[in-house]
């Protein structure tokens, strides 16, 4: 996702485009206006926004930070009111890169997969549910979460910054079968060294995926949190790619090819690359696993301030390396660090909630978490990170665009107890 | 998991299957797919272009077909539209770089011109993707290379010819087979 806000002029610009071809195909100028800030940008939009009204439960909570463009459609998980490390599925992100939802029936809906197999074959929903089943506790996350361009540019819509600049990962418990068994049922020939999929979304979403990731533990998954799948996360089917970024988990799966080749679709070669200086500004084609992780969700930038005496920092950890085994909690800005309780259970690829008592003496403070996974891997703070991809100590202090990225994330605590975004201030 | 990425590296490097598939069916489930219906929907097309269907359409067509169901969106000319300029420099004289966030939306941002057609095909324009025929789609591919400097006016875009179009950014990606990285780099680098 391109992480800067389009301002009201070329917002007006693309729904007006948007309208004069739409014509009724389900992508209009009050659609695309669901994107829109009642705060910043004028009552008039809000009141004829349904979505802004819905955005709020009866409990008053912000249900879903929300973004729309012409070719998009983001859900950010509200990560502030989060609480354990399952995700409810009407919360779960959505990074979606078409102009409106598919309408699948599942009854007629095939899986095929053919290429280089000896079996061509194509499954229903009876056949895939036919087989044997895993469960698993997996976080799903958008590349470009937590992008350090988006810092300072949410709005009304989107929620506090945790929920905005983080909101873009999720846990579930996902159900469905190994993608090892159906391609052992077709039989991958030797040269078969890669996969690509697609989706039955309008935009026909396609990713690569290596072979040997698509053996080890990647599922076919048609159930999310005791449930089927929500249309929003892929009904009937989609791929589960545990640990590496999202767009590998193809949702609305319909095609498997079995190829000898990345297949650089749009999606993944174009949209999906950076320059770095660090390999001389050229784009990385491919990031695959997340590093370790993780982000402290209250208090954070925008809640309700802090009062003196206890305050309860509570966060989540992830990597895709496996398990986290450690977060420290700094309240110095990282001069320091204290170890946080994790909170049991803690699983391979999926989120870890982390706990940590603290008595707020009045004073500045500045909050950051840190993560250290079961491959000894320690979540580096913004100028480690930047400096890694090549940039200098000057850029580092400045938002470059990026992706991929598991910055630490200080939370400025001030003396009237406001709590403030502290990445680049 | 870092010495299992790198087998996984070494695996895909070697381009060797990976090891240990049992090739013979457990489950017996599944359905054979007849050539024609596997025909009916390859249409992922590879860097090589071999899923490329029957078709032509030259810069000419092209343009035509752009003006009615893409100019709204990109613009006149792929230039100044409300979305994704999908054009840089000039006939004759293509973009090399840099490419920031606003030009890596132009085709001449692509590795392969292949991506074009497979992308146009597949996801444009965005309220009927999949509304336009295969010669359209070969025509607005040609148009938009031809305008990004790529091709000549006079040029014919097929299944035989995109292939083999030279991209300006050919060598702008870095790994073009993804390679794992070394030590002592971090494992998700």
């Amino acid at each position: 996702m391109d992480s800067n806000g389009s301002g009201r002029r070329r917002f007006l610009k693309q729904a007006a485009a948007v309208a004069g071809v739409a014509a009724g195909a389900g992508v209009g100028a009050e659609w695309a206006a669901k994107g829109q800030s009642a705060k910043s940008e004028g009552k008039s939009e809000a009141s004829a926004n349904p979505e802004a009204k819905e955005a709020h439960d009866h409990r008053g909570l912000l249900r879903r930070g929300a973004r729309f463009s012409v070719d998009h459609i983001t859900y950010y998980t509200p990560l502030q009111d989060y609480v354990g490390i399952i995700t409810p599925a009407s919360l779960h992100f959505v990074q979606y890169h078409a102009s409106h939802f598919p309408d699948i029936d599942a009854q007629e809906h095939r899986l095929t997969i053919h290429g280089l197999v000896d079996r061509q074959l194509s499954f229903s929903m009876d056949d895939l549910k036919s087989l044997p089943s895993v469960t698993r506790i997996h976080f799903l996350e958008c590349h470009a979460n937590s992008s350090p361009m988006i810092h300072g540019t949410g709005n009304h819509n989107m929620g506090p910054p945790v929920q905005y600049v983080h909101g873009m990962t999720s846990c579930s418990e996902w159900t469905g079968v190994p993608l090892s068994v159906l391609l052992n049922e077709v039989g991958v020939q030797p040269t078969g060294t890669w996969l690509v999929s697609e989706g039955a979304d309008p935009g026909k979403f396609s990713h690569t995926l290596p072979m040997a990731k698509a053996m080890e533990d990647v599922l076919v998954a048609y159930g999310q949190n005791g449930e089927p799948l929500r249309v929003e996360q892929g009904y009937p089917i989609r791929l589960l790619v545990p640990g590496w970024e999202a767009p590998f988990s193809v949702k609305y799966l319909r095609h498997i090819k079995v190829v000898d080749q990345p297949y650089h679709a749009w999606n993944e070669a174009m949209n999906h690359s950076v320059g770095r200086p660090d390999v001389g500004g050229k784009a990385r084609w491919y990031h695959f696993q997340f590093g370790p992780k993780s982000v402290i969700t209250r208090p954070s930038a925008g809640l309700k301030p802090l009062r003196r005496g206890y305050v309860e920092i509570t966060g989540i950890a992830w990597s895709g390396g496996g398990v986290i085994r450690k977060v420290e909690v700094s309240t110095d800005g990282g001069k320091s660090w204290k170890e946080a309780k994790l909170q049991a259970p803690v699983l391979p690829r999926a989120h870890t909630r982390f706990n940590f008592d603290w008595a707020w003496d009045g004073q500045e403070a500045v909050l950051v978490s840190r993560s250290t996974d079961e491959l000894g891997e320690v979540q580096p703070s913004r100028v480690e990170l930047f400096k890694n991809w090549g940039f200098t100590e000057e850029e580092s202090k400045k938002p470059q665009r990026s992706i991929h990225s598991n910055m630490q994330q200080p939370w400025r605590v001030a003396r009237d107890g406001s709590v403030y975004d502290a990445m680049f201030t | 998991m870092r010495c299992s990425l790198s087998l996984l590296a070494s695996v895909m490097m070697l381009a060797a299957p990976a090891a240990g598939l049992a090739q013979s069916p457990k489950f017996n489930v599944g359905t054979p797919l007849s050539q024609e219906e596997i025909r009916s929907f390859d249409f992922m097309i590879g860097p090589q272009g071999k899923e490329l269907p029957p078709g032509h359409g030259t810069p000419k067509e092209g343009a035509a077909v752009f003006a009615k169901r893409c100019e709204v969106c990109h613009g006149k000319n792929g230039q100044n539209g409300v979305l994704r300029r999908l054009v840089l420099g000039s006939p004759g004289n293509p973009y090399r770089g840099p490419f920031g966030a606003a030009e890596k939306d132009s085709v001449a941002y692509y590795p392969y011109a292949t991506i074009a057609w497979d992308y146009i095909n597949r996801a444009m324009p965005v309220p009927k993707p999949g509304s336009l025929t295969h010669d359209e789609v070969y025509a607005v591919v040609a148009f938009l290379l031809y305008r990004n400097g790529i091709i000549q006016e006079t040029d014919v875009m097929d299944e035989k010819t995109l292939p083999k179009v030279e991209m300006p950014n050919r060598n702008g990606f870095v790994p073009a087979v993804p390679v794992y990285p070394p030590e002592p780099k971090p494992s998700w680098w």
